[in-house]
């Protein structure tokens, strides 16, 4: 007996409700395949890029970002341990008249071979001259550049052309003279030769980065351990896959933050699936038990009716991997590898098709078919055909009064569960706390939809008492219309209340930080561009010129496989009020030095205001104590703060890399900017309003969260869907009753009118429990997945504003859909529905 | 002496830039023009102080080539060659890794049983203790290679992948002059010319490590070290060169400098009888004729293998240790060329052993 037409055709009969589920299945799909694609590209494109960097180099030693003293090359190069050396001076440089920053390392030709052969520059052979001209020199000119091939094409560069780049105040006119045929092809580098980038780039005496090939028979671990004892202090050795870690690290909080707002999107889609099939199981009662009568097994039913919540998956899984492609490339084209984030800065990855978790995702979305269609399935496979022969009893949905006690078990495990440490640097304990949040909700809804029922007042028209009583007596229809309802206004409360937390916090973060009246930088900020003694003092003599606090940034490796640390030299008050502290500060005494450490540094480091800590500065490790914790939202690796004068006396650099400047009372903002640009040669010295920074930085931010509402945009769009969907099929299966009530006297207005607010009070239960889940979640967001992934705290702002907003017209869209489906259900004649069962 | 001229591939272009440089336009990008000291005639060379070397000039080099026995009496060829090279760049950059002033090196030894080279070479620009030359006596090194001067006596050095040998070189006598007391000119101009000394007849001890087995050797050596800014005469595409112990004592350098045509340009020899004064012979008392070739199945390149040379009135044939002694650089330095042992005979007796080299046989080779 073939049954599928009896199954699987239902699922074209009710086309509207089958279609809702799918596209909730098929979102959820395409939104974990697009994040998962996106980062899969740029990090395998992260990945090869920097293997091409490190080439054959066993080890790596890294240091600041100032680099360390080129003195450290000759050291490795005569250890017996190692084979070869290959120092390397690395700069970001600006190319004059572009914003985009370009990767420039200074490389000895002669040690490339033998450690890192994929820099190995090509010099191009010239058509125009005569081949003996060719100058082999090139590669040691100082004016000279070799492109990789990414580089070339960005830049829309070829060999012969001129290339100008910033460094420090100065042009510097460079020809492009070859390429890079070992580059990664995706890599934006160039190379030039090491005493050329020493000399332009301010960087004599400095490298920043050597590769080591060890001598044949050495052990990595053992050469590295033995070589870092006699690196001075914040000169790490480490093999040239723990930057890769790194960087997979960095971005790994990020994606899974993501993937996990797509997996609660597959979960509301399971939820759909459950609701439509619950309404039209109870529908096809009758059918079934004609089935089991004669003769289909218990069993057959229940697997037929799980592979329809089966196929509706795989539909959805289907599309949705294919919608999700579209959409990373999408995003990749428009947004970048890290969806703006701005890890992966300087790479074009290129999008690949993975089968095998192509396949992961299809079988995700049948998975959360499958897994909707369950209880339905169970249920109706349980009724005994007899009994369901009998005039059906719509009513008799499942989920009854819910299972109150085990929601509160759930609710309350995940209060505990926040406090489990990240694990593997991920925030598994904030995840538990949110499915535990969301899970627990749920369970507890149909409870809640009886108290709201108990609630209303007994009074009013008739509409509104039948709506009432209807939903006090009934709260399983409430939780199938509600449940989407409630996974998605949760998710969707609880992003809004992250992301108004974390932008507002950002906000104020930026004013602390930016209290001046102007800034001014050479370049861009990682151009490396410095100001010397004589510009800063030039600057200060500038008119109207009231107070100038320099800044030096540096960064600094504390920990070997450690992303680097960045440390900032500026004036710092002696009680820290003017940085964004968290908590107390707790200067230290006479004779010591003060250092402000991140929130992140706590985190990852473990330190503590009042601990005494060694911070390697100028090549030496040099005991500190920690003051305060202030707040830095700007990097997630670390940062510390010190005192200008502190740091000048530590480390003798007397640089800087910009200036805060606080204009003389009654001076024209406007005119000492014009005066303080032209200090410095033509286009070299930038100046920026704070107001100016502070919408940059709250375009990138709002750039960062497209994602976010992208998702919160979908959320709605599929708890809306859901409510459409489950009001349409219990409309379809109430038409006895409207009939029934058309006879008792009630007008085609008043049924409507009944159902709209029946639509209401559904989707109110499920927008309050939504948004009592969703501010649970939020907090667990800000404090546990936030604060574990990213190592910052924010300040709580919930928008009222927006979430009533959103609420109220959820609600009336809810409203709207019932009426709607209402009167689907309506059209036909009251006598006919009544008679269709007698 | 124009020789090695080839193997300075990397670093030779400016000189053959300025050599034709009647055709270069200005080159805006140049670097300011460094003036390379001149090599002038009537400039007496003093030892020890011109054994180290002169970095002043644009090229100069040491080179060591001869013959090894094993213990079991089986010959060897090797080759030790490091090359000074001023760049005239980065001649006002502070930096300590300036390329102001590279070395290169160059090492070969010939084995009948392997049939070909075993051969390895280096690059480093001088700085940080890595590499450099020593002013005032033989030091020049790079990393762990190098070739060095104590009193009298040299040392080479050598460890690379295929090959590793450590030899000392004692020299039989006081450095024989090559062309005018030292001055060696490369053609009819001049201007192009070298300052050219040799060290034949170098006692050789030491060890050769090959396939990781270490073996005693004992030999005899020639030397050269010559020095120079500007010499290569326009239309030369490569050149010939010996340098022969003969058994009785004497010792006899020759070369000649061949045009696109394969022509001889210019030719020069220096023989120094047993005891006796060294003679300097002119360009028309010089002659190579090729007896036999051989065709590299690495690069194509034929070599004529077996010559028969005329000095004055004698006429010596040369045949090599092995026909396969073609060293390719062209992974460093881009040269390709024939640099191998070679047995001396007249009036077919052999009398004696030396080296040949052979440059320019290629279209590829970058000559000068």
């Amino acid at each position: 007996m073939n049954l599928a037409p009896v199954f699987l055709g239902s699922l074209a009969r009710r086309r509207t409700a089958t279609l809702f589920s799918m596209a909730a299945i098929c979102l959820g799909v395409a939104l974990g395949m697009a994040v998962h694609a996106i980062h899969e590209a740029a990090l395998t494109e992260f990945g090869r890029g920097l293997r091409s960097m490190a080439g054959e180099a066993d080890l790596q030693v890294k240091g600041p970002r100032g680099g360390f003293d080129e003195g450290l090359y000759a050291l490795l190069a005569a250890r017996p341990e190692v084979a070869a050396a290959s120092p390397v001076v690395e700069v970001e440089t600006q190319v004059t008249g572009r914003d985009e920053t370009l990767q420039l390392l200074g490389v000895d030709v002669f040690t490339l071979p033998r450690v890192t052969p994929a820099l190995l520059p090509r010099p191009a052979e010239d058509a125009a001259d005569t081949s003996e001209r060719t100058d082999r020199f090139a590669i040691l000119a100082e004016d000279t550049v070799f492109l990789s091939a990414a580089a070339q094409s960005a830049l829309g560069l070829k060999s012969g052309d001129r290339l100008r780049l910033r460094a420090g105040e100065q042009a510097l006119d460079l020809r492009v003279a070859g390429d890079l045929p070992g580059a990664a092809e995706n890599r934006r580098l160039a190379v030039m030769d090491i005493a050329a980038v020493q000399a332009r780039f301010a960087k004599l005496g400095r490298l920043t980065r050597i590769d080591l090939r060890l001598a044949e028979g050495v052990a990595p671990e053992a050469a590295r351990l033995g070589l870092q004892a006699i690196l001075p202090a914040g000169v790490l050795i480490e093999a040239p896959e723990a930057a890769e870690d790194q960087a997979a690290n960095l971005s790994r909080a990020y994606r899974v933050n993501l993937t996990m707002l797509a997996a609660i999107a597959l979960l509301t889609g399971g939820f759909l699936v459950f609701s439509a099939q619950a309404l039209s199981v109870v529908r096809r009662r009758t059918e079934f038990a004609f089935l089991r009568a004669i003769g289909l097994a218990r069993r057959d039913l229940f697997i037929w009716l799980l592979a329809e919540g089966a196929l509706v998956g795989l539909a959805g899984g289907l599309v949705g991997v294919a919608l999700g492609h579209g959409l990373a490339w999408a995003m990749l084209t428009l947004l970048g590898g890290d969806l703006g984030a701005g890890y992966f800065a300087g790479l074009t990855p290129q999008l690949q098709f993975q089968p095998g978790v192509t396949a992961v995702y299809v079988a995700l979305g049948v998975l959360a078919g499958v897994a909707g269609a369950w209880l339905p399935a169970r249920e109706a496979a349980t009724v005994s055909p007899a009994q369901a022969l009998k005039a059906g009893d719509d009513a008799a949905l499942l989920g009854g009064r819910g299972h109150p006690r085990l929601g509160i078990a759930v609710l309350a495990a995940s209060l505990p569960v926040c406090w489990i440490p990240p694990i593997n640097g991920l925030p598994v304990g904030g995840y538990l706390a949110v499915a535990g949040l969301l899970a627990g909700s749920v369970l507890l809804l149909p409870a809640v939809a009886s108290a709201v029922a108990w609630l209303l007042p007994q009074r009013g028209p008739v509409p509104a008492r039948l709506a009432a009583a209807r939903l006090g007596a009934a709260p399983g229809h409430a939780v199938v219309a509600a449940a989407g309802v409630l996974t998605s206004v949760a998710l969707a409360a609880a992003m809004a209340i992250m992301v108004a937390s974390f932008r507002e916090s950002v906000d104020e973060w930026l004013s602390e930080l930016l209290p001046a009246d102007l800034y001014l930088r050479v370049g861009t900020i990682q151009s490396g561009s410095l100001l010397d003694e004589a510009l800063q003092a030039r600057i200060s003599a500038v008119p109207g010129v009231g107070r100038v606090n320099f800044t030096r940034h540096e960064s600094l490796r504390l920990a070997a496989g450690q992303a680097p640390v960045g440390l900032i030299a500026r004036p710092v008050a002696a009680d820290g009020r003017d940085l964004p502290l968290v908590g107390a500060a707790l200067p230290p005494g006479p004779g010591e030095t003060a250092i402000w450490v991140s929130e992140a540094m706590q985190d990852l480091y473990g330190w503590r205001p009042g601990q005494r800590v060694e911070v390697p500065l100028a090549g030496q490790p040099v005991p500190l104590r920690v003051a305060g914790i202030w707040r830095d939202y700007a990097r997630q690796t670390g940062a510390l703060m010190i005192d200008l004068a502190d740091y000048r006396r530590l480390t003798g650099d007397p640089l800087a890399n910009d200036a805060a400047i606080w204009l003389a009372p009654g001076a024209a903002a406007a005119q000492v900017a014009a005066a303080l640009t032209a200090v410095g040669d033509p286009g070299t010295l930038q100046l920026a309003y704070p107001g100016e920074i502070r919408a940059i930085s709250l375009r990138v931010f709002d750039r960062t969260f497209a994602v976010t509402y992208l998702l919160e945009a979908v959320a709605v769009a599929i708890g809306l869907a859901g409510v459409a969907a489950s009001f349409a099929a219990l409309a379809a299966a109430r038409r006895r009753e409207f009939g029934m009530l058309r006879h008792l006297g009630l007008t085609r207005r008043q049924i409507g009118w009944m159902l709209a607010q029946e639509g209401a009070l559904a989707a109110g239960v499920g927008v309050l429990g939504g948004l009592l889940a969703g501010g649970a979640i939020g907090l667990v967001l800000i404090e546990v997945v936030n604060r574990q992934s990213f190592h910052w705290s924010m300040d709580l702002h919930v928008p009222w504003g927006s979430l009533a907003w959103f609420a109220g017209a959820l609600i009336a869209l809810a409203a709207a859909a019932a009426v709607l489906a209402g009167r689907q259900a309506m059209r036909q004649d009251a006598v006919l529905a009544v008679r269709e069962d007698w | 002496m124009n020789r090695r001229r080839c193997l300075l591939a990397l670093a030779s272009l400016p000189v053959w830039r300025s050599a034709a440089g009647q055709s270069a336009e200005p080159d805006h990008t140049a670097p300011p023009a460094v003036t390379f000291a001149p090599v002038l005639p009537g400039r007496t060379l003093v030892f020890p102080d011109d054994h180290g070397a002169h970095p002043a000039f644009r090229t100069e080099w040491w080179y060591a080539t001869g013959w090894l026995s094993l213990p079991d009496g089986s010959p060897l060829g090797f080759q030790t060659t490091f090359f000074r090279v001023r760049t005239g760049l980065g001649e006002q950059n502070p930096s300590a890794f300036a390329p102001r002033q590279l070395i290169l090196a160059h090492a070969a030894i010939a084995d009948p049983r392997l049939g070909r080279l075993r051969h390895d070479q280096r690059a480093a620009r001088v700085g940080f203790g890595r590499a450099g030359s020593e002013v005032g006596r033989t030091q020049v090194w790079i990393d762990d290679w190098r070739f060095e001067q104590t009193d009298d006596r040299y040392r080479a050095e050598v460890r690379g992948e295929e090959l590793a040998y450590s030899l000392s070189l004692v020299p039989d006598g006081p450095p024989l002059l090559n062309g005018a007391a030292g001055f060696s000119t490369k053609a009819a101009d001049p201007r192009h010319a070298s300052f050219y000394y040799s060290r034949p007849h170098l006692a050789v001890t030491g060890t050769v490590t090959l396939d990781g087995r270490t073996q005693a050797v004992t030999g005899q050596a020639w030397l050269d070290h010559e020095w120079s800014s500007e010499y290569l005469p326009q239309g030369a595409s490569g050149w010939d060169w010996i340098g022969l112990n003969l058994d009785d004592g004497s010792a006899l350098m020759a070369f000649r400098m061949r045009g696109d045509d394969g022509r001889a340009l210019w030719s020069a020899a220096t023989v120094r009888p047993t005891g006796g004064r060294a003679q300097v012979l002119p360009p028309d008392a010089v002659t190579f004729t090729p007896l036999g070739h051989w065709r590299s199945p690495r690069t194509d390149i034929t070599y004529p293998v077996a010559w028969q040379v005329r000095i004055g009135a004698r006429l010596l044939d040369l045949q090599p240790l092995m026909d396969d002694q073609e060293l390719d650089s062209r992974r460093s330095t881009g040269a390709v060329y024939w640099e191998g042992a070679v047995r001396v005979s007249e009036d077919g007796r052999e009398i004696g052993r030396g080296y040949l080299e052979m440059t320019g046989y290629g279209e590829t080779i970058r000559v000068g």
